[in-house]
């Protein structure tokens, strides 16, 4: 059984990145540490996440090839050490570089990750593993005891070469010398040994211990021992068996790295390091189409409401600029996407701009990375505030009408109109209490406010039908919410006798289908150039394929931020933002998702 | 297991470069002290006259090397080198301070060490409260070119907010930078200084390669500071230099990738890009991991 000649034959073995091996153990993993192991010449970083799960990454940061295992493990983020670069928990997706708050790319620069899993308390991975880790029954079936692992300096193969001739006693008779040892291969790596005790009379009743003893390659010339008992020891004998195996696995080691001198030294392994894709391997362009001039730190980030996050934006260097009630800001998120909220500041506030974060369900990224990445202390760029959803103060009578998330913009035009004295109402729709976001504002703003919650859509139209009965002589109403919710209020408006000009809307988002399917003619007057606009292509992108720079924000036809003046032609209007009064005027056009009806437009640029 | 890094340089163009061995002050004496460049290891002494000599310590018959003193260095050669050693015209300003602020062991190459000298999106992270602090982290736009003439790569309008840019600094200030790569493993860079809006400080990093992937880093100033002793100006540097080592010890390969598909560059690398392609085009093998053939069409 214990045959002692020479070592197996490599080519013989299976190959080892296609098999699971032990790469730690979980006591390697304490709370938010990173542990640098090895496998087959691969450095791995390892580290457990708060919500415990196991990361098993490359061991070095894409950028410029720093081991992250000198990093920060903040449970839920890796940061490098050198750049400041976070990945994620799970996906090893770059959330952040600090370096570039205002043009990040759109683009995922995600780190390699390995396969991890736990058993017996180690933990396994491998290059390109196949099936599950080891099962051995006699562990699967007992109680695992997992003893201190092993560093050899000897190939794996000369390490298993020992341990076939491995001797032990079991726990009853540690002190004999007369076990029978028998021994079990579980794999190319791993071997079961059972050792039992021969009892003077030779009979039937034999004391038998059985321990599993998993060697990872972590190079050519180095191992480790990982070995696991299947019963836990009695704790009156634990000390007892630690010292036994310790002794004789010390033994083995010396024996192994005695023989491991005698062989000619193995070319060390090569762990090929992944290309970058061809798209990450460029820089980034820079992004000069929508400006974001300003650079503000999350100076808190706090839960307003349930799925609402608040977000106080502090400058990081000249003062904010001032706004007016109703402005929006771009925000330039981490992951490349720029979206727009509404600032809840009360008027001349400009310590700090706040914006309230609804997470949307169908979140195409900009609310999800908000939520779950961009966090306190770190850095973003926004565009200076916009208006384009100005609120009158020279009214008798102002209704302001929100629903849901859109509530932000009309905390700043309450605030603002209420030191004025002019007369406002504040009426909020929301699904339930716990969707009623901004407590303090709200608090402050006393009876104007009044929420009205669990409507159903139809009870929400008789509710907005009783609010707006009655139009009177320089009476306002705005009303921002989801669509469905605005056009019944519109609707109700206009039934009532609210004039076009004194009802007054900011969609969330422009839900239409957009049809960019015609091509046309724009004449610029002012600088007497004619462009042509193919299928395909907004009259935004073509005039600043041109070198125009134009304005833009949401880039879908909602916030009004790239209206250009139309001389002459037939507008088709796609966008959400023009009131109808206005589309009929057809001297306005919203260039990011509007076009030529006709075949020809003059604009006034 | 390193051996193919601890070999003798074949790499021409980099055996025909003046490299630095030492401060010209730190040789005292006509007994022989060795320092290895290149894999190679050298003798030098004082000779006769007080003037340094250096030969190959395998040289039986210790022909001298060609050696040049220059910006407080010895600097000496391999191969065939150029007549005169690239240009630091402010280090003959009178009132200058010239000072040599330590050599310091690196196990990194020399290129790996040169680029983290380029690089100001660490400041930060790696120099915190020094460099940089927190929330100034963003790198903004700023301008490369190669010189026509010198063909040295440059990089200009650099900006960044440092909190305690120098040893002359009371507060925190937008420091202006400029970097210059005169030689494949040399580095210049030019900041404001607190005293003179008009003039910029000089600091250099001039590695000496002992290998492929180590290196002895020379920090050289010529400052615009007249109060502050040559000690404390060394242990800012020093200080510095302690903060970047263990970070350039952990850059694994700690050779320089020159392929474009081996790392992920941002806008802020702009110029460790240039400096990566310059080394490319110079056609420099020691101390990279060369563009291989194989992948060459993909790095265009």
């Amino acid at each position: 059984m214990t045959d002692p000649t020479t070592l197996t034959d490599p080519t013989t073995l299976t190959d080892p990145t296609t098999l699971w091996h032990p790469v730690a153990t979980m006591l390697d993993l304490p709370h938010r540490h990173i542990f640098h192991g090895q496998l087959l010449g691969r450095e791995v970083a390892i580290w457990r996440a708060d919500d415990e799960f196991i990361n098993v990454w490359e061991n070095r940061c894409l950028h410029r090839g720093v081991r992250l295992s000198i990093g920060t493990n903040d449970g839920t983020e890796l940061t490098c050490r050198y750049h400041g670069w976070r990945y994620s928990n799970r996906s090893a997706g770059c959330t952040y570089i600090p370096a570039h708050p205002a043009d990040a790319p759109a683009r995922t620069i995600c780190n390699r990750t390995f396969a991890a899993v736990e058993k017996y308390g180690l933990v396994w991975s491998g290059e390109d593993p196949i099936g599950k880790p080891p099962i051995v029954a006699a562990l699967d079936d007992g109680t695992p005891f997992t003893l201190r692992n092993l560093p050899v300096n000897a190939p794996s193969q000369v390490v298993l070469d020992q341990l076939r001739q491995h001797r032990f006693q079991p726990v009853a008779s540690l002190d004999a010398n007369t076990a029978r040892m028998t021994a079990t291969e579980v794999n190319d790596y791993a071997i079961a040994l059972t050792s039992t005790a021969l009892t003077s009379t030779e009979t039937d009743t034999t004391e038998s211990s059985t321990a599993v003893f998993f060697v990872q390659p972590v190079d050519s010339d180095r191992s480790i021992i990982r070995a696991v008992l299947t019963e836990v020891p009695a704790q009156v004998e634990q000390l007892g068996v630690l010292r036994h195996h310790a002794t004789a696995l010390g033994k083995l080691v010396i024996a192994a790295e005695t023989a491991a001198a005698q062989l000619p030294p193995p070319e060390p392994m090569v762990a090929t390091i992944n290309q970058v894709s061809l798209a990450l391997s460029v820089m980034p362009e820079p992004m000069l189409d929508r400006q974001a001039p300003l650079r503000v730190q999350v100076a808190r980030k706090w839960i307003t409401a349930q799925d609402i996050v608040g977000f106080e934006l502090v400058s990081v260097g000249d003062p904010l600029p001032t706004f007016q009630p109703g402005a929006h800001l771009d925000v330039h998120l981490p992951n490349g996407l720029v979206r727009q909220y509404s600032l809840t500041n009360g008027p001349g506030d400009t310590s700090s701009y706040r914006i309230g974060v609804k997470l949307e369900a169908d979140s195409t990224g900009g609310s999800q990375c908000l939520h779950n990445t961009v966090r306190e202390g770190d850095v973003l760029a926004i565009s200076e505030p916009r208006n384009n959803f100005p609120l009158r103060r020279d009214s008798l009578r102002t209704v302001l009408v929100a629903g849901g998330i859109g509530v932000t913009p009309m905390l700043a035009m309450a605030q603002a109109l209420k030191p004025m004295g002019l007369a406002f109402e504040l009426h909020y729709f929301a699904q339930a209490d716990e969707h009623l976001a901004f407590e303090e504002i709200r608090s402050e703003l006393g009876d104007a406010v009044t929420t009205h919650v669990g409507l159903s859509p139809d009870e929400t139209g008789a509710e907005l039908a009783r609010l707006l009965d009655g139009y009177g002589h320089a009476n306002q109403v705005y009303i921002c919410g989801p669509g469905p919710m605005l056009e019944t209020a519109r609707t109700i408006a206009t039934a009532a006798g609210w004039p076009d000009q004194a009802v007054h809307f900011e969609y969330f988002k422009n839900t239409t289908e957009i049809d960019n399917s015609s091509s046309f003619e724009i004449a610029l007057a002012r600088s007497a150039v004619n462009l042509h606009v193919p299928p395909g292509k907004s009259i935004l992108q073509i005039l600043r394929d041109s070198g125009i720079a134009m304005p833009s924000s949401c880039e879908q036809g909602a916030c009004g931020t790239c209206v250009v003046p139309v001389i002459e032609g037939k507008i088709d209007h796609q966008d959400v933002h023009l009131k109808q009064s206005e589309r009929d005027a057809g001297d306005q056009i919203m260039t990011c998702v509007s076009r030529a009806a006709g075949d020809r437009l003059v604009l006034d640029i | 297991m390193t051996a193919n890094v601890a070999t003798t340089c074949t790499d021409p163009v980099i055996l025909d470069q003046w490299h630095p061995l030492l401060p010209l002050d730190e040789i005292t004496t006509d007994q022989p002290n060795t320092a290895v460049l290149l894999g190679e290891q050298l003798s030098y002494r004082l000779d006769a006259n007080g003037d340094p000599v250096v030969w190959l310590t395998a040289d039986a018959d210790a022909t001298p090397l060609p050696i040049l003193v220059e910006y407080l260095y010895v600097w000496t050669c391999l191969g065939s080198p150029p007549d005169r050693l690239f240009a630091i015209p402010e280090f003959s300003e009178p009132d200058r301070r010239n000072v040599h602020a330590g050599t310091i062991g690196v196990h990194v190459s020399a290129p790996r060490a040169v680029e983290n000298f380029l690089d100001m999106g660490h400041f930060p992270f790696v120099h915190t409260d020094v460099l940089g602090a927190e929330p100034h982290t963003e790198v903004v736009e700023y301008d490369v070119h190669i010189d026509p003439d010198t063909n040295d790569v440059w990089a200009t309008e650099c900006v960044f907010y440092q909190p305690r840019a120098a040893t002359t600094s009371t507060e925190g200030q937008m420091s202006d930078y400029l970097y210059r790569v005169p030689h494949p493993f040399c580095v210049i860079l030019y900041k404001t200084t607190p005293l003179d809006k008009d003039r910029m400080d000089v600091i250099a990093l001039f590695c000496r390669p002992t290998a492929q992937d180590r290196i002895e880093a020379h920090m050289f100033l010529s400052l615009l500071d007249p109060d502050n002793t040559d000690a404390a100006i060394r242990k800012f540097q020093q200080t510095i230099f302690g903060q970047d080592k263990p970070i350039l010890e952990n850059q694994h390969p700690k050779l320089l990738p020159l392929d474009s598909r081996a790392e992920t560059p941002i806008r802020a690398d702009k110029v460790a890009i240039a400096y990566r392609r310059w080394l490319s085009d110079l056609g420099v093998t020691y101390g990279v991991i060369p563009v291989s053939p194989t992948s060459a069409s993909v790095t265009s």
